[in-house]
């Protein structure tokens, strides 16, 4: 018989605390897969957020260090400076990325230090509640934008991803969905080039990967993927905003 | 023999950390550390270690702790405002028992303050400063020879104990010019960096962190720590005497404070007046039992401060009520002259009638 599928060897076999159609399980899995096709495990460090993957390194099974809340890309540059033949991740969600972590964030990409971003955009802060997160799309209700948020009020969705690919210390800048199979296919695909461009050396490189938060949202998974194709997408469009390897092929 | 040289003292300290074996300093400008930065930013370069100045100083303690945890000797500087952002870093550092060197040329505050030599960090300093339940050793030394050795040892004390330690300096002692020897690094065992992670290769993976949600966990992980505190506690106080054995009034000071008031015990001496001074080197922990045994044998203690009194009541803890302790502080950064210092010698003198 011949295996199709199976739990990567970097997941480990533990029940996850993730919500029923949260995107964080879907993306934990594509990296864990990727880090197995890429034989990385013994070379990948991890810098999980504080958010709802907090707790990644109860499930990722390589060399995982904490940070605090938006600190991410500091502590990477301070492993990938110390270790350069390493591969350095940070995961982070929207608050921890777009807004607490802001500068970190960005001076880390245009410094082009060589690590890479996923950064999981759920419009939302997830793991305190539901609150109103940088990218929280107008007219949102959240536990802090009760009425929606009003751009006069608490201002616009910020798109940092647009931003770093100003940046010219960003090698490869690219925002994916989980929409659906063939978008989370996309995502893999993203995510292993993200790594490639990383041990290439080029800079510094970002996958953003919208995705759905059905208990904070107050829908259904169902219903949220549908919001994530038909809403989120709308604000934030999916597609490669910069990759190096473009340019040099012209 | 060591080399001997004319040397500042934020030279010094880079020096030292140099061949201490830092290999990493992350930092961020302020006023009147700069020297620092910006001697690691030659030295660095030469001896092929990584100088990096950070957006913050909140970047910068949090790329101390990825090279801490990736093995290396790593340090940060900064002055007071920059240090109030550092106090989320070390935190982290404390809780994930990672060994780092972070230093602090406290200038007046608070606030903005000025650039002016001030001790009134000492608070800050020795009470953690950050959130959560934790120590941290704290070096205040009052010559270039003494910042030169304190900070070689300050990393070792880091690795051997797995924690953050500050060196708590201020202006005057980052610019005075002092000759020193260039000690060789002390050959002191440190044991393997068993926790450092580089990527799980051939050994199962590991976890920095210190989220512990099970309360009793947590417990658990705050005793462990305090087993350590208290080991610190046990085996780090340092402190020097001078001219303590037959002194009726002992000055405590430390730092610049303790230099001027140096000078003013000597004076005092010369008066026919049996004055001493303890110097306290190691704030946390605090040299208590040196100073209960001086309690035995002294009439008054004056504490002298660049503050409005902060580490007056830790001389009040470690004395117990035993023997008066008065105080004397110029804040702001004001720096007195001996004479000054001398003349409240005196005043006391008289009016306690020693």
């Amino acid at each position: 018989m011949k295996i199709v599928y199976t739990r990567p060897k970097c997941l480990k076999p533990v029940p996850n605390h993730y919500c029923p159609g949260c995107g964080h399980s879907i993306i934990h899995r594509l990296i864990c897969e990727l880090v197995d096709e890429m034989n990385m495990r013994g070379r990948i460090i991890c810098i999980p957020p504080a958010g709802c993957a907090v707790l990644a390194y109860n499930y990722f099974d390589f060399d995982m260090c904490e940070s605090a809340h938006g600190r991410g890309c500091a502590i990477a540059t301070g492993f990938k400076r110390a270790q350069p033949d390493r591969i350095i991740f940070t995961y982070q969600g929207d608050g921890d990325m777009a807004a607490i972590g802001t500068a970190e964030t960005l001076h880390a990409a245009n410094r082009g230090e060589k690590i890479t971003s996923i950064f999981v955009n759920n419009a939302v802060y997830g793991m305190t509640g539901g609150q109103m997160a940088p990218t929280t799309m107008i007219g949102q209700k959240t536990t802090t934008s009760p009425y929606g948020r009003r751009t006069e009020v608490e201002g616009y969705p910020l798109k940092i991803t647009e931003l770093i690919a100003t940046l010219p210390g960003a090698a490869y800048v690219v925002r994916t969905s989980l929409a659906n199979p063939a978008k989370i296919r996309e995502t893999k695909k993203a995510i292993k080039k993200a790594f490639e461009v990383q041990m290439a050396g080029a800079g510094y490189s970002l996958v953003e990967v919208l995705s759905p938060c059905p208990t904070n949202w107050k829908v259904s998974p169902r219903e949220a993927f549908a919001y994530l194709e038909e809403k989120m997408e709308k604000e934030y469009p999916i597609g490669v905003m910069k990759d190096y390897t473009a340019k040099k092929d012209k | 023999m060591d080399k001997k040289v004319l040397m500042k003292g934020t030279d010094a300290l880079g020096e030292a950390a140099i061949r201490a074996g830092c290999r990493c300093y992350f930092g961020y400008p302020i006023t009147p550390q700069n020297e620092v930065p910006e001697y690691m930013s030659r030295r660095m370069q030469e001896v092929g270690g990584v100088f990096l100045q950070g957006e913050s100083e909140i970047a910068s303690i949090n790329m101390v702790l990825g090279a801490a945890a990736s093995g290396m000797r790593a340090m940060t500087s900064s002055s007071s405002p920059g240090i109030s952002l550092k106090q989320e870093g070390l935190s982290f550092l404390a809780a994930l028992e990672l060994p780092a060197v972070i230093v602090n040329i406290n200038r007046g505050g608070p606030g903005l303050g000025n650039i002016a030599p001030s001790q009134g960090d000492y608070y800050q300093a020795t009470r953690g400063g950050g959130h959560g339940d934790y120590r941290m050793p704290v070096y205040a030394p009052a010559y270039v020879q003494e910042l030169y050795d304190i900070t070689m040892k300050s990393f070792d004390v880091a690795d051997l104990y797995r924690t953050p330690v500050m060196i708590l300096g201020d202006g005057m002692m980052g610019q005075i010019v002092e000759p020193i020897y260039l000690h060789e690094r002390p050959d002191v065992e440190i044991p393997p960096k068993d926790y450092i992670l580089d990527g799980a290769e051939n050994r199962p993976s590991r976890i920095i962190k210190s989220l512990i949600l099970d309360p009793v966990e947590m417990e658990e992980h705050n005793w462990k720590l305090k087993r350590k505190y208290d080991l610190m506690a046990h085996e780090l106080p340092e402190w020097e005497e001078f001219m303590t054995n037959d002194a009726k009034l002992t000055i405590i000071a430390y730092g610049t404070a303790a230099r001027i008031a140096k000078g003013a015990v000597k004076r005092a001496r010369s008066e026919g007046l049996k004055v001493g001074l303890l110097r306290p080197i190691t704030l946390w922990p605090f040299p208590e039992e040196a100073i209960r045994n001086l309690a035995k044998k002294t009439k008054l203690f004056l504490v002298f401060e660049m503050s409005t009194g902060q580490m007056i009541d830790d001389v009040r803890l470690a004395v117990e009520g035993k023997v008066p302790c008065e105080f004397y502080g110029r804040p702001g950064g004001v720096v007195p002259i001996p004479q000054e210092i001398a003349r409240i010698i005196e005043r006391y003198w008289l009016q306690k009638e020693l």
